[in-house]
């Protein structure tokens, strides 16, 4: 007999907020496959992090074209790690204690969000 | 626990992909915070820099890509799933495609980054 199993999660029906925290999920899924993917090998194969020191970052985003994609995997990368552990509490948790760990991860996406916003917006250019 | 249950190959890459995706959450949080420090606090950015590019760091670097490539992988094969139901009969195969891939991209990648630790040039040289 064919075992059919999921790794997923199934869509959810009836259209709304759910669905489209799914087909959110699935967008920002792509968007990380190919700027974290990349941000990993860019920063740990092509380069090192023994060289990766404040001056090393200050140039790179010497070029607002980089910000723009770091800002970008940024907004992929908190939708996407704080909605999974989103569903990993509603997996293991109910009543009073799930709403609170989801309204902590709710806040903890706007804060890194923030904080990442505010690096990437804020950090001097480079002097030449 | 996981091996002597029969899941069999799904519930596997399930248990792969959750543990996986709240470890590099876990990561997510350092990482912002650590770049967010190189506009507040640049010594204190590369004071952890060098734990970043010391030996321990190296083995936990390989382990966070090595944790990213798989997350990517099988989560590509969950949407391909999702978009194209008459995969999941092959849902198996795909997760053996998806190891294939991960040995054959994840392999050099970790000599690359391993390769310090133990004294040796890194086997790839891209001056950046």
């Amino acid at each position: 007999m064919t075992r059919i199993t999921r790794s997923g999660s199934a869509r959810p029906g009836g259209g709304g907020w759910e669905l489209a925290v799914w087909y959110g999920m699935r967008l920002t899924g792509l968007g990380l496959f190919v700027t974290a993917l990349a941000h990993y090998m860019i920063t740990h194969f092509l380069s090192d992090p023994s060289s990766q020191d404040a001056a090393w970052i200050s140039s790179r985003w010497g070029d607002v074209a980089w910000r723009t994609v770091d800002w970008l995997m940024l907004a992929f990368v908190t939708f996407h790690a704080f909605m999974g552990m989103r569903t990993v509490v509603q997996d293991y948790t109910h009543g009073a204690l799930r709403t609170v760990l989801t309204m902590g991860l709710y806040a903890g996406m706007l804060v890194i969000f923030a904080m990442g916003t505010m690096v990437v917006a804020t950090l001097p250019f480079p002097t030449p | 626990m996981l091996l002597r249950y029969r899941g069999g190959e799904g519930m596997l890459a399930w248990a792969f992909h959750r543990i996986s995706g709240i470890a590099i959450w876990a990561f997510i949080l350092l990482h912002i915070v650590d770049i967010w420090l190189v506009g507040a606090n640049p010594t204190l950015y590369e004071d952890l820099l060098a734990i970043y590019a010391s030996p321990i760091g190296r083995v936990l670097e390989t382990l966070l890509g090595a944790a990213l490539l798989y997350h990517a992988l099988n989560g590509l094969r969950i949407i391909i799933m999702d978009f194209w139901p008459a995969m999941t009969r092959y849902h198996r195969q795909l997760w053996y495609a998806s190891w294939v891939l991960f040995v054959v991209v994840g392999l050099p990648v970790a000599v690359q980054i391993m390769a310090p630790a133990f004294g040796l040039q890194p086997p790839f040289q891209f001056g950046m």
